[in-house]
C-alpha cells in the first residue's frame, strides 16, 4: 500500500483544484454538485419553512401538481399570491429533473419513468434506490426528525453537496 | 432591465400598495382599527398558547415559536424562525404583506380556519407588549 500514496496525493490535489471551478463557472452542467441558480421568490416563500429543495429532484409534472395545491401542502397552508406562485412554478419546472441539463438531474430523470406527478422527493425512484439501506426508524431519530431533513445527514445539502462519502448519519 | 424594475417600483409606489415599511406600533394600530379600535394583549397571549389537537398532537403557536416569543423558533420542517417579538427582532411586524401572509398561513395551520380581525389585533398587541 505504501507505494501508492503519491499518485493519490496528486489526484486529491487535482480534485481540490477542479471542484470549485466546476461549481462556480459551469452552473448545473457537469458538476457533481446538485446546483440550482438562486431564486429570490423561492427562497422567501418556500425556504423560510424548509430547505430549498433542489428543483432537480422532482419531475416538472410533480412541481406543477405541488404548486397547484399549496393551501394543503403536506399538512400546512403554504398559499401565496398568484403572481408569485406562477413565478416559482416557472423556476421549479425550468430546473426540474426532466428539464434541466445537469448530470445529477439527468440521473434522477433517467429513473423517473414512474415519477410523473410525484410530489414527494422521497417517493421518487431515484431517491428510494439511493436510500434503500436506510431503515425508516433512522429518520425518526431525534437529531433527524423526518426524511425531509436532508441536512441532518447531508451537511452540505444546502449548497448542493449530496456526496455519499460525506454522509454522516446522527445517532 | 434595471430601468424596468425602477419603473415598476415607481408605479407600485404611486398606486399606494403596502410595500413601504411600518413600525410595529403602526402595524398593531392598523390591526386594532380593523377590529373596532380595541386590542387586548392578554387575549393575544391566550391565543398564542391555545392548544388544539391536530393529527393526534396538541399544537399551538408556541409549538414552532417556542413559549418565549423573544427566542428563536423552529418550523416543523426544520427551519429556524427569527423571534416574533419586535423587541427581539426589529424587522418583525414592519411589512404589512408579510404579516398578512403569515396570519393567513399559520392560523390555518394551527386553528384550521382564518383568525378574526379581533384575534389578529390582540395577537399583535401582545407581541408589542413583550419586554
Amino acid at each position: 500500500m505504501k507505494h501508492c500514496w503519491l499518485p493519490r496525493l496528486v489526484l486529491s490535489a487535482l480534485m481540490l483544484c477542479a471542484l470549485p471551478s466546476v461549481a462556480g463557472e459551469h452552473g448545473e452542467g457537469g458538476s457533481r454538485l446538485l446546483l440550482t441558480p438562486p431564486n429570490k421568490a423561492y427562497k422567501e416563500e418556500c425556504a423560510s419553512c424548509h430547505m430549498a429543495y433542489p428543483p432537480g429532484l422532482l419531475m416538472a409534472s410533480g412541481w406543477q401538481k405541488m404548486m397547484g395545491g399549496l393551501n394543503k401542502h403536506f399538512g400546512s397552508n403554504a398559499s401565496m399570491d398568484a403572481a408569485t406562485a406562477k413565478e416559482i412554478t416557472q423556476f421549479l419546472t425550468l430546473h426540474a429533473a426532466d428539464r434541466a441539463t445537469g448530470r445529477f438531474q439527468s440521473k434522477v430523470a433517467r429513473e423517473g419513468g414512474r415519477d410523473a406527478g410525484v410530489i414527494r422527493i422521497s417517493e421518487t425512484a431515484w431517491f428510494v434506490r439511493k436510500h434503500d439501506e436506510v431503515s425508516p426508524s433512522v429518520y425518526k431519530r431525534k437529531a433527524i426528525g423526518s426524511v425531509a431533513n436532508c441536512m441532518a445527514c447531508h451537511r452540505g445539502a444546502e449548497r448542493g453537496d449530496y456526496d455519499e462519502h460525506a454522509v454522516s448519519i446522527p445517532r | 432591465m434595471r430601468y424596468a424594475h425602477t419603473l415598476f417600483a415607481l408605479c407600485v409606489g404611486l398606486l399606494g400598495l403596502p410595500t413601504h415599511a411600518e413600525t410595529p406600533a403602526e402595524m398593531a394600530a392598523t390591526y386594532a382599527q380593523a377590529a373596532g379600535g380595541k386590542a387586548s394583549a392578554e387575549a393575544g397571549k391566550a391565543l398564542y398558547f391555545r392548544e388544539v389537537q391536530k393529527n393526534g398532537k396538541a399544537i399551538s403557536c408556541a409549538t414552532c415559536h417556542t413559549k418565549d416569543p423573544k427566542a428563536m423558533g423552529m418550523t416543523l420542517a426544520f427551519r429556524e424562525i427569527n423571534p416574533l417579538a419586535p423587541i427581539a427582532n426589529p424587522r418583525r411586524l414592519t411589512d404589512p404583506k408579510k404579516v398578512d401572509k403569515w396570519f393567513r398561513r399559520n392560523c390555518d395551520d394551527v386553528f384550521s380556519r382564518e383568525c378574526t380581525p379581533q384575534e389578529k389585533a390582540d395577537y399583535l398587541a401582545w407581541l408589542l407588549s413583550v419586554r
